[in-house]
């Protein structure tokens, strides 16, 4: 089973920039929520170090993508493969302590706890009290603002505040690619821009980055390369540039690419 | 680019107050509502039959009974509501003047006449068929032993009283009206908590006190109630804001010395507690015992509940299944099989069995979520109880019959412990209070607590972060389950014998309704709620100190739950650290708000969620 057979165009368009196994893998994935086929046959590649997103409009399975690379939504057929392992059968805190951390949508931070504690949460698996300490350290280093919000409720924070307290939260996990469901989801204008400067931030710092939008333009501003989710398919997989330019982009976006 | 923002503080709020309304200056559709209300209330408690049962209760000898006093409650209080005025910044505040005693008049004869009403249509129909408490009795009661008439103008005027009296208390200063407030409120609490007094007066060799305070059938005397009033008032304006500066002090204390002082403090409970019962009679450590007991259950399902956030609706099948499995490891008299352990080892066989019982309960219901869990829970408490009352295991665990002749628990062959010995009974449940206690205060700080919480607050970003949601809220189950264990183990023994009548389905609603009203997720709560609830109203078949309610009970409970949910959410005691952490909101977003104002604060080169116009 070579990767060409399986990605004809992810192998035409990046294979002479990517190691041989990726980092984070879908292997024609298929999933189901209750009889409802969310996922058909869904190929995705991450790579160490890449930037990359999984656009589509509502109801698309961006986030059964997620849930599915996650642990918490077993697929009905194919295989999900971490750093060459094959995944299917582990839980979620498996994959969590592998490094597969997932920022959720809306945040979603614990609001009645308090800031440390929701960042003490994302180390909930790791047990090497001196370097969570460290990347405790560092997600200050990070965001000032949350060093300073580090005992009040995280419900009483801003947005943007959240947001970093929710991107801090992962990276307490010391995880080597971070999902972001929706990062600009229910933000302002202001503050879904300076999200995504977080993001490449953290990025140009070394992560691995899988991000599920809607906003195309916005993710594909910053991402390497993406691909286009309609109703459970993978339609379009190119690199970002491409992909602006892709006349079928809005169009697939709106659903009416498969009635043209 | 950062706009100016409006200081934080509001100078409305603290603006100078403007007039007194002039008298008759009144919402008066207001006033008929609140009032109306009121009535509506008196008519109910009226039927409810409280005045007529509580009039045995001497408050006042000889002017005032309990059941009179529960129809002066609701005209006073909406008396003093109707003078509240909302602070809304930009809307003037009048000072208190003859406008909130004629409102408060007015208030309370409507909530009087209520039960005018209510004594006329008793003197004339007979509605016996339906309402009970329809009685002459209560007639009787209302027009003081003479004509419907003398009810009708009699009760207008002490609703009128009473009313206005609320209305004055607007008048009062601050400091005038917390001296009147803790007059009131400790002569009540001197003629509520009076058999507590005089059993521990007995102890104290203190029998002059409480001889010259109390008459000799109940109820508090004349001079004593003003003595009474005159002391605590006194003491009321002497200590103003002491004890208010004391615990501010006592939360602004940092790290080491805070502990400290925690520390303190909970030495000098333990010494109360330890050194009371020796001057108490049976009577107070029964009701001791009784509350403690009800700390146990209270704090098992504080964990499930306030920590876990698993609504179990069925928890007194834990209580059950200790007690059955004690009685039945420990009695001779148990049908089945009579292994006749000491209590302790029992203990041991029972905690295991609960926790079994606990995961065994738990692995179903656990996978179900809010309302759907809270229901199956319900159904699994019943099923407990159906089970030990069933002719099918009657065999092990005597039917409705129930298993009797439990001996009292033996404590390393240096005491037995039954219920004929409240002190001992006590101190082996403050013992287990003590332990459970502890564990759930190091529960609630472990990693494990910290996942409940996370559990609690978002059960799928809580599988994100890779906690193994199933297995951490089954562990919680299964320490309320042990907890609860506990305390079934002591009331075999305590009480000597075990029916499934004792495990009713209002067991869990009492323990929830503890846990509630104490404040969920915190111990010193539950406590409290314990304390309040179970020690002064009672429990489900334990009398408290006004043993009269008892048949009022449930109404009470109810009656507190909505008054609670609606004016205090947070329960009785909110916990310090929540109200600490509520001041560093305030004073960091304060801080917060004048680096926007003067520009960048701090960070440099951060992203700062500035917002932009």
């Amino acid at each position: 089973m070579s990767e060409a057979h399986l990605e004809p165009d992810a192998a035409a368009t990046n294979s002479e920039d990517h190691p041989a196994t990726p980092l984070l893998e879908m292997r024609s994935v298929n999933a189901h929520y209750g009889a409802v086929h969310a996922l058909i046959d869904v190929d995705l590649a991450i790579y160490e170090g890449e930037l990359v997103c999984l656009l589509g409009g509502n109801a698309s399975g961006k986030s059964t993508t997620l849930k599915t690379l996650l642990g918490m939504l077993k697929p009905t057929s194919g295989e999900v493969v971490l750093d060459g392992e094959v995944v299917n059968d582990q839980p979620t805190s498996y994959r969590v302590a592998r490094g597969v951390t997932m920022v959720p949508e809306n945040r979603r931070l614990f609001k009645r706890l308090t800031v440390r504690e929701n960042l003490d949460l994302g180390a909930y698996l790791r047990t090497d009290s001196d370097q969570i300490a460290a990347d405790m350290e560092r997600v200050f280093e990070l965001f000032p603002r949350v060093k300073e919000r580090l005992n009040q409720k995280a419900g009483t924070l801003s947005g943007g505040e959240q947001q970093m307290v929710a991107i801090g939260r992962a990276l307490m996990s010391n995880p080597r690619v971070l999902l972001m469901d929706e990062p600009s989801m229910g933000l302002a204008p202001a503050l879904v821009q300076q999200n995504f400067e977080l993001i490449q931030q953290i990025h140009r710092a070394g992560m691995t980055v899988f991000m599920v939008e809607q906003n195309a333009n916005m993710a594909l501003s910053i991402a390497d390369r993406g691909w286009v989710l309609q109703t459970g398919r993978v339609v379009l997989d190119d690199t970002a540039q491409n992909l602006l330019a892709h006349p079928d982009l809005q169009a697939s976006y709106l659903g009416t690419a498969e009635q043209q | 680019m950062t706009a100016t923002l409006p200081p934080t503080s509001s100078p409305q709020l603290e603006a100078p107050l403007a007039a007194p309304r002039p008298a008759l200056a009144h919402d008066w559709r207001r006033i008929a509502r609140m009032g109306s209300i009121a009535a509506f209330a008196q008519v109910f408690i009226a039927l409810s039959n409280m005045p007529v049962a509580l009039d045995g209760r001497t408050m006042v000898k000889p002017v005032l009974s309990l059941g009179y006093l529960v129809l002066l409650i609701l005209p006073f209080a909406a008396g003093y509501r109707q003078g509240h005025q909302t602070k809304l910044e930009g809307v003037t505040q009048h000072a208190a003047g003859p406008n909130e005693v004629v409102g408060g008049l007015a208030c309370g004869m409507i909530a009087g006449g209520g039960l005018s009403l209510l004594a006329v249509l008793l003197a004339n129909f007979d509605l016996r068929d339906p309402l009970v408490n329809w009685s002459p009795i209560l007639l009787d009661t209302l027009t003081f032993g003479n004509a419907p008439w003398f009810a009708v103008v009699i009760w207008l005027a002490i609703g009128a009283g009473a009313g206005a009296s609320g209305g004055v208390l607007r008048l009062l200063g601050p400091r005038s009206r917390r001296a009147t407030v803790t007059m009131v409120l400790a002569v009540i609490g001197a003629a509520v908590l009076e058999s507590l007094m005089v059993d521990l007066a007995d102890g104290l060799r203190l029998e002059a006190l409480t001889d010259r305070l109390y008459a000799k059938r109940g109820g508090v005397t004349w001079p004593g109630a003003l003595v009474l009033a005159a002391v605590s008032g006194g003491l009321a304006v002497v200590g103003r804001g002491r004890f208010r500066t004391a615990r501010a002090r006592l939360a602004n204390l940092e790290g080491a010395k805070r502990s400290r002082a925690n520390a303190g403090l909970i030495l000098a409970a333990a010494a109360v507690l330890i050194v009371l019962p020796l001057f108490a009679g049976k009577l107070t450590n029964e009701l001791l015992a009784n509350v403690g007991l009800f700390v146990l259950l209270a704090l098992g399902l504080n964990v499930v509940v306030g920590l876990a956030g698993i609504l179990d609706l069925g928890y007194v099948a834990f209580f059950a299944v200790g007690s059955y499995s004690a009685a039945v490891l420990t009695a001779a008299t148990s049908p089945k099989i009579s292994p006749e352990m000491p209590w302790l080892v029992a203990l041991i066989v029972v905690v295991v069995i609960t926790g079994l019982v606990g995961l065994f309960i738990g692995a179903p219901v656990i996978r179900m979520r809010g309302d759907y869990l809270a229901i199956v829970t319900l159904g699994f408490g019943e099923i407990i109880r159906l089970l030990f009352q069933s002719d099918w295991l009657s065999g092990w665990f005597g039917g409705a019959q129930g298993i009797t002749l439990i001996p009292g628990a033996n404590i390393f062959g240096l005491t037995e412990v039954s219920g004929t010995d409240p002190r001992r009974v006590f101190y082996l449940v403050l013992a287990f209070c003590a332990l459970a206690i502890y564990v759930s205060w190091r529960l609630e700080r472990s990693r494990l607590g910290r996942a409940w919480m996370a559990v609690r607050e978002d059960e799928t970003v809580a599988e994100a972060m890779g906690i193994n949601t199933v297995n951490v809220k089954l562990l919680a189950f299964v320490v309320g389950a042990i907890l609860g264990s506990f305390s079934g183990a002591i009331f075999a023994a305590k009480v000597g014998s075990v029916f499934p009548s004792s495990f009713l389905i209002l067991v869990s609603i009492v323990i929830l309704v503890v846990v509630i009203f104490g404040g969920m997720g915190n111990i010193v709560g539950v406590i409290a709620g314990s304390a309040v609830l179970i020690g002064v109203l009672g429990g489900p078949k334990q009398p408290g100190l006004l043993a009269e309610f008892s048949e009022f009970k449930l109404l009470i409970y109810g009656a507190l739950l909505v008054w609670m949910m609606l004016a205090r959410p947070e329960g009785l005691i909110p916990s310090v650290r929540r109200t600490r952490e509520l001041h560093q909101v305030e004073m960091a977003q304060d801080a917060w708000l004048r680096g926007q104002v003067d520009g960048e604060d701090g960070g440099g080169g951060d992203p700062q969620p500035t917002v932009q116009p």
